[in-house]
């Protein structure tokens, strides 16, 4: 997926100089990713919407789970962070503004993204 | 100064504000709009995460949030934005493949689309609640 354009266009030089294809391309694979684990999620969040401590703990600590439920928050927050980046391209117009929120949505789901995995590695583990 | 240099002032396209809402403009946007509430309900599923690595007595502080009326609330409307985004998207990913262009088309998987999420909604509240 590094270069989708014709031969003519690669030997005339056109198109984009940067990263544009990859990045839709990811939104998109991700996207395709999220349709089965969104679909288990939400499911699965009802059923425990009225859990205690105990059972979500031992819902989340089963190994099925416990890699389904990484997948979901890693690749979610992935393609939250692409989308995010486009709204963010699309409304706000001064350029350092446009930089520093989309530098910190990175942030923001890189943080939030390692927590996660941390916690329910913890929980898996008996930690 | 001729006629032909003064300034002409025509209405910018698309101009919301007399522009006639179509299906297929409402959905683009609330594909937008739902997109953003789930960027957040994904930060807030992280932390439920956090929360439930942590002792019970700082997860009960989280999950009577949850269980509320506002809680169950919250947790409705996300599971609309996630069914309506999942769709949406669904239909997103035929049109880049190429498919479902005819206006006909458009309109005929948008209204899929609304009928799809809406009925998502309701019937994994009864699958879930059935479940627990």
């Amino acid at each position: 997926m590094e270069d989708r354009r014709t031969p003519l266009a690669r030997a005339r030089g056109l198109g984009s100089a940067r990263d544009g294809l990859h990045h839709w391309w990811v939104q998109r694979l991700t996207a395709v990713a999220l349709i089965p684990l969104v679909a288990w999620f939400a499911v699965s969040l009802v059923m425990l919407s009225g859990a205690d401590h105990m059972a979500v703990r031992a819902w989340i600590g089963s190994p099925v789970v416990m890699v389904l439920l990484i997948l979901t928050i890693v690749i979610g927050l992935h393609h939250g962070q692409l989308g995010m980046q486009v709204v963010i391209e699309d409304y706000v117009h001064g350029d350092g503004w446009k930089l520093a929120l989309i530098v910190a949505i990175r942030f923001i789901a890189f943080f939030f993204g390692l927590a996660a995995v941390v916690a329910i590695l913890r929980i898996g583990f008996g930690g | 100064m001729s006629a032909a240099n003064r300034p002409v002032h025509r209405p910018l396209s698309p101009h919301l504000q007399v522009y006639r809402p179509q299906l297929t403009s409402v959905l683009s946007i609330l594909h937008r709009a739902t997109g953003i509430a789930l960027s957040v309900g994904v930060l807030y599923l992280a932390t439920w995460v956090v929360y439930a690595s942590a002792s019970p007595k700082t997860y009960a502080l989280f999950q009577a949030f949850n269980t509320s009326i506002l809680g169950r609330l919250f947790l409705a409307g996300w599971l609309f934005c996630m069914f309506f985004h999942l769709c949406n998207g669904i239909r997103h990913l035929f049109w880049d493949a190429g498919y479902g262009f005819e206006l006909k088309d458009a309109y005929l998987s948008g209204w899929i689309v609304v009928g799809v999420s809406a009925a998502a909604t309701v019937v994994s509240w009864i699958v879930g609640l059935s479940l627990a």
